[in-house]
């Protein structure tokens, strides 16, 4: 299993950031594939989630005044998608597909059996830090219905017995 | 049908160079940089190739549309932003065959002189996204991408942007907002992008089956692209299938078959042995279809006649035990949660439909709420909108309250007056919108 764990820093340690040498080449690295500057907030955004592990007030305020936009631009877009952490999230988030296909094929019944045995509901995370349930809308995937993301990952064909393998797995991994 | 768009599935290492070149590749694009840019565009437009994306304009048309007297940049746009619900096609292509869409991307480019082109793929698709920079790469190093391509003087650059979790980004002025490093905001049209587009310079938009199907076309000729099919629905078509089939998957198959013979003879009929009761014929954006009406043809314009639409191919089938209103209340969160706010039917509308839905299905209907639907469905459809997103929700949960009203009736008869307590969320749906990370 490949999946990573998320390492997510501590809002202290994210509650001013500064860019070092190699996160300024990788921004200017982007820069030059668009003609606008602000062209380069989503990769940029990207470039930062996957280093300090989500976006925090402070990963806003660095990227507004590298890429020349406001604070409140910044914000506005970081807040219109769905996949930016806007708090540390779980070491492993759990991204269960609601949508029709998934939830007919055995998704609803997955997704029950999911919160029953972390003991969360969508939006939480477990106690120890481990596991984050959030219920998504479809992730092109339907015809291998059901269907979870687990990071950055796809699994798919899911059914309770083979996701508590991966579940033990990656639990046992911490 | 002899496989064209999937050919490489299945093969080893398909998504390499090589294999791609061992099989003919990048002959199309050698084949188009020979001939004028005009050229191509019209041999595009001979092979009546439409847009596989949802909305199938011509695609021929849509490149004939940017200036030729523009002085400033132009930009080729591939949406690999697949996020209808029921479709996974483009992530199969990509997966087997990503050599093929940076040739159909070189190949447009070309015709419409970008020397700039983007892939807009969708945020959770990071793995699609790594197959496409090493497929670029590749192609780099080979001399199909860069400047100065096969010695031909024409440059090109391609690089892939990727979204951050937004269905609307899907719809191609959205995209070009989130492109440029913005809110998803759908704009008005016109005008339209192919004359101001992407960094407000012309730009066209086609999906990732739309230009894998170019290169062919270049090899092979119009006329052969346009013997497949029927008339005015020519070539090869990916369809997928999902839900309640007994083989769910990516078929290739030409536009015209029937989804009968789609749902009976490829997918092997309903799983275990049950009957069919209702399928989306292209995503759940379009309107549903009953089990009477699967002997309709699978394309544009007989979809269209019948009230539908063939969208993205996204066929979603659901057997005889599927109650219709739980799937409305489903599609309704779907788009509760995608709508991007801007006009008052949709943010409203989807969200009334998702509240009303969710009442219904916990037992608790109202006489008036059938009428209430279509009446919200009514003010959100046919223009009322920016973009289609109004319809998009609107005419496929109004076809089901049509076409199944029994079944929203029953919940009236059979319902208990509201309590007054708050309504807990349905366990088995998504959370509601705002109820995200």
């Amino acid at each position: 299993m490949s999946t990573r764990p998320i390492v997510a820093a501590p809002s202290e340690a994210v509650a001013e950031v500064v860019f070092d040498a190699t996160m300024q080449e990788r921004v200017s690295d982007v820069l030059r594939r668009y003609p606008t500057t602000r062209a380069a907030i989503l990769p940029v955004l990207w470039l930062c989630q996957e280093r300090y592990g989500w976006i925090s007030p402070g990963v806003v305020r660095a990227v507004a005044d590298r890429l020349g936009e406001s604070t409140a631009f910044v914000e506005g877009v970081v807040s219109f998608y769905t996949m930016y952490y806007t708090r540390p999230p779980a070491r492993y988030v759990l991204q269960a597909c609601t949508t029709l296909s998934c939830a007919w094929c055995g998704g609803r019944e997955l997704v029950e059996h999911l919160k029953g045995r972390l003991g969360i509901d969508f939006g939480e995370t477990t106690p120890d830090g481990t596991f984050q349930l959030v219920g998504v809308q479809c992730l092109g995937a339907c015809g291998t219905a059901p269907v979870i993301q687990i990071n950055d990952d796809y699994y798919e064909r899911l059914d309770a017995n083979r996701l508590d393998a991966i579940l033990d797995e990656l639990a046992r991994r911490r | 049908m002899e496989p064209v768009l999937l050919r490489a599935r299945g093969v080893t290492d398909s998504q390499a160079i090589a294999t791609y070149l061992a099989a003919g590749g990048y002959e199309g694009l050698k084949k188009a940089l020979a001939m004028a840019p005009d050229a191509v565009t019209k041999e595009v437009l001979d092979s009546e190739l439409r847009g596989r994306g949802g909305a199938g304009f011509p695609t021929g048309r849509k490149w004939s549309f940017v200036p030729k007297d523009h002085p400033g940049p132009r930009y080729l746009i591939c949406n690999a932003d697949e996020s209808e619900p029921g479709t996974f096609k483009d992530r199969e292509i990509m997966e087997y065959d990503p050599h093929q869409v940076v040739e159909g991307i070189a190949i447009a480019s070309y015709a419409i002189r970008a020397n700039t082109a983007y892939i807009y793929i969708r945020g959770e698709f990071l793995r699609w996204t790594r197959i496409l920079e090493v497929a670029i790469e590749e192609a780099r190093r080979a001399g199909f991408v860069g400047r100065n391509i096969l010695g031909s003087g024409y440059d090109l650059e391609i690089w892939v942007h990727r979204g951050a979790g937004a269905y609307i980004c899907g719809e191609e002025t959205a995209l070009l907002e989130s492109l440029e490093g913005k809110r998803g905001f759908p704009r008005l049209k016109p005008p339209f992008p192919a004359v101001v587009g992407a960094f407000g310079k012309p730009t066209v938009v086609n999906n990732v089956e739309t230009l894998a199907c170019v290169p062919h076309i270049m090899t092979r000729g119009a006329h052969w692209f346009a013997s497949i099919g029927r008339p005015r629905n020519t070539g090869p078509k990916l369809f997928c299938v999902s839900g309640h089939v007994e083989r769910p998957g990516v078929y290739e198959l030409p536009l015209g078959v029937t989804f009968r013979e789609i749902i009976e003879e490829h997918c092997g009929g309903i799983r275990g042995g049950r009957k069919l009761k209702a399928f989306f014929p292209g995503g759940t954006s379009a309107p549903i279809m009953t089990a009477s009406e699967v002997g309709v043809q699978a394309d544009f314009d007989a979809c269209a006649q019948a009230g539908t639409m063939l969208g993205s191919g996204g066929i979603i089938v659901l057997d005889e035990t599927v109650d219709m209103v739980e799937v409305a209340a489903n599609v309704a969160h779907f788009y509760a949660h995608e709508s991007c706010g801007q006009c008052t039917p949709c943010r409203e509308g989807a969200d009334w439909c998702m509240d009303i839905l969710d009442r219904m299905t916990h037992g608790h209907a109202r006489p008036a709420d059938p009428e209430t639907l279509l009446r919200i469905c009514r003010f959100s459809s046919n223009g009322m909108t920016i973009c289609p997103l109004g319809d998009a929700y609107a005419l496929p949960i109004s076809s089901m309250v049509t076409k199944f009203r029994e079944e929203f009736d029953r919940r009236i008869q059979t319902a208990t007056p509201l309590p007054q307590k708050k309504l807990p969320v349905l366990p088995w749906l998504g959370p509601r919108p705002g109820f995200g990370l």
